[in-house]
């Protein structure tokens, strides 16, 4: 039923893109403009970084794709949601197929690893025993199957955001938005989580993660995009970081 | 909605009432009072109407007649009491039979007040006991049955007595009472559906971060809010739940209590299994009314989703 109705808003292009954006502009009430003339296409699978100074308007780019922020104008499709024209009790749906990661994890600090994990299951109303098994398999992915009855405070930076990227993938969403998922790890640390980045990617899902790492970008070779002053002003395969830390 | 969904919602609910235990808890005792006084008041009106409802059966017309008057003069009388046409019924009560009752009425302490007085000393008069189709016509036979005696040339009609009014008083003071009564309850109603939407707004923003992230996987908004009502919910369900056993428990001791010193003026309180529905329902629906209401108004203003 709820399928039926949310193919009504798909755009019929018969694509295989996860995201699409045409002429998106973003102007915040308070009159700054973050994103400019924006045209970009993610197709599935991909893995795509998102460089450039700061302030230039990665957040905003990834905050219109999880529909945190809508745009001022253009059309942003998400796995083939026109999500600028869907009403607003759709959203839910369309975000199901899309896991955010941030930086500062944004676990619940009650509960333990796995509460975090199926909790993201549980308010979609996933039943119980499917929770059980789906929480305790990306646990295992992550590694921290041995870390499941741990609250976050006792674990660390890395491990809190393992845990947030279980709770990101639990649902086997189209696509990974993350907004600077290594910005608080050290260099060891972050590789970890690149590494699981890459699994999760290698399993198809589709990952887009803004960055300030510039031995990432420039190691571990992917798509990159770079934006300057709400611009797209570089986009390259197997890119550069192309600036200095 | 799945049953464990339901389930969660009224676990998470009533884990907010908890969290927030004493604004949970002043939100409670408020909606309580608020609705114990409206209780109050419904029980109240009940029992006026149960009285006027008695007292209306007792209003009849009593009409007293002079010591001397002789028997075919009462036969007379009687003929044209009986003549006039709202008129059900006239009962010849006797002097002696008067007293009889009258000391009947008058209970223990009537006993020694009327003693000494027998048929041959007996002060009352012979009367009619004269009943009306309808109460409201009692005051206009009243003045025919005056007008029957203006016309005798003997006047054998000492005095014509009935209610006069009465009826009509307490239902004047009980509509005054019950205006004040409706708008101190409103007031308080107020009040307590105020202080449950601040609660819920606390809870609210407690929770501001889970329902982030409950966004953010894709919740829906129905899904997110559940819990909240529930939570004004229980608070309304729990507050008025306790005006409710409050007031009947009271009333209940109440009737028991004046059982005796009502029942000798021949009325009597609404009974508890009369009242227990009409009071105990309204005023849980009420209450549960007015908590969904609180939390209603704080999630349209605090849970943009
Ligand atoms: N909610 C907001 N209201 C007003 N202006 C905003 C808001 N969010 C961001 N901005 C502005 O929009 C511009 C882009 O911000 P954004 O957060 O997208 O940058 P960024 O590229 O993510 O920066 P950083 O690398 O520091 O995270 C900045 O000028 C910022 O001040
Ligand atoms: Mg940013």
């Amino acid at each position: 039923m709820q399928d039926v109705e949310m193919d009504k808003v798909r755009i019929l292009t018969g694509s295989d893109n996860v995201i699409e954006m045409q002429d998106i502009w973003k102007t915040y009430p308070d009159g700054t403009t973050a994103l400019q003339a924006i045209n970009v296409v993610i197709e599935r699978n991909e893995f795509v970084y998102i460089v450039g100074p700061s302030g230039a308007g990665k957040s905003t780019f990834m905050k219109l794709i999880y529909r945190e922020e809508v745009p001022t104008k253009g059309q942003i499709s998400v796995n083939g949601f026109n999500i600028g024209k869907l009403k607003q009790r759709k959203i839910p749906y369309v975000r199901r197929n899309i896991g955010v990661i941030f930086q500062d994890y944004k676990l619940l600090p009650k509960l333990s690893a796995y509460e975090n994990v199926a909790f993201a299951m549980e308010v979609i109303e996933t039943p119980s025993r499917a929770i059980r098994r789906r929480t305790m398999e990306v646990l295992e992915l992550v590694g921290l199957k041995h870390k499941a009855g741990s609250l976050p405070a006792q674990l660390s930076g890395g491990e809190q955001q393992r845990i947030a990227i279980a709770r990101a993938i639990v649902n086997n969403p189209a696509v990974i938005v993350a907004d600077e998922p290594t910005g608080n790890l050290d260099p060891e640390t972050s590789w970890g989580i690149m590494k699981l980045l890459e699994e999760i990617n290698f399993r198809g899902t589709t990952i887009v993660m803004a960055t300030h790492n510039k031995e990432i970008v420039n190691t571990l070779r992917k798509r990159v995009i770079a934006i300057e002053k709400g611009s797209i002003s570089r986009d390259e395969p197997r890119g550069e970081y192309g600036y200095e830390n | 909605m799945k049953i464990s969904t339901v389930a969660r919602h009224f676990r998470e609910g009533a884990k907010n009432v908890g969290r927030n235990g004493w604004m949970s808890f002043a939100s409670i005792s408020s909606i309580a009072v608020s609705l114990f006084i409206l209780g109050v008041f419904m029980l109240l009106a009940l029992n006026v109407n149960k009285l006027a409802d008695q007292l209306d059966n007792q209003v009849q017309i009593s009409v007293y007649l002079e010591t001397d008057t002789d028997q075919p003069k009462i036969e007379n009388v009687e003929r044209l009491i009986k003549r006039i046409p709202e008129v059900k019924s006239v009962t010849f009560v006797s002097k002696a039979e008067g007293l009889a009752r009258f000391r009947e009425s008058m209970g223990e302490d009537g006993k020694q007040a009327l003693e000494g007085y027998d048929d041959e000393n007996n002060p009352l008069p012979d009367s009619f006991e004269v009943e009306a189709f309808n109460p409201q016509q009692i005051a206009f036979v009243a003045k025919q049955i005056e007008a029957i005696n203006e016309s005798d040339p003997d006047k054998p009609v000492k005095r014509v007595r009935y209610g006069k009014g009465t009826i009509e008083t307490l239902f004047s003071i009980t509509n005054g009472v019950r205006n004040i009564g409706l708008f101190i309850v409103l007031g308080l109603a107020v009040m307590a559906m105020f202080l449950i939407s601040t609660t819920i707004k606390m809870t609210i923003l407690a929770r501001r971060r889970e329902i982030g992230i409950m966004k953010l996987v894709g919740a829906t908004n129905s899904f997110i809010r559940w819990p909240f009502f529930i939570e004004g919910a229980l608070i309304g369900f729990s507050g008025s739940a306790a005006a409710a056993a409050g007031l009947l428990i009271g009333y209940s001791q109440l009737v028991i209590k004046t059982n005796h010193s009502m029942g000798l003026y021949m009325l009597q309180l609404s009974t508890f299994d009369e009242v227990k529905w009409l009071v105990g329902g309204t005023i849980l629906a009420l209450g549960t009314l007015l908590g969904v209401w609180g939390s209603t108004i704080s999630i349209r203003k605090h849970l943009r989703v």
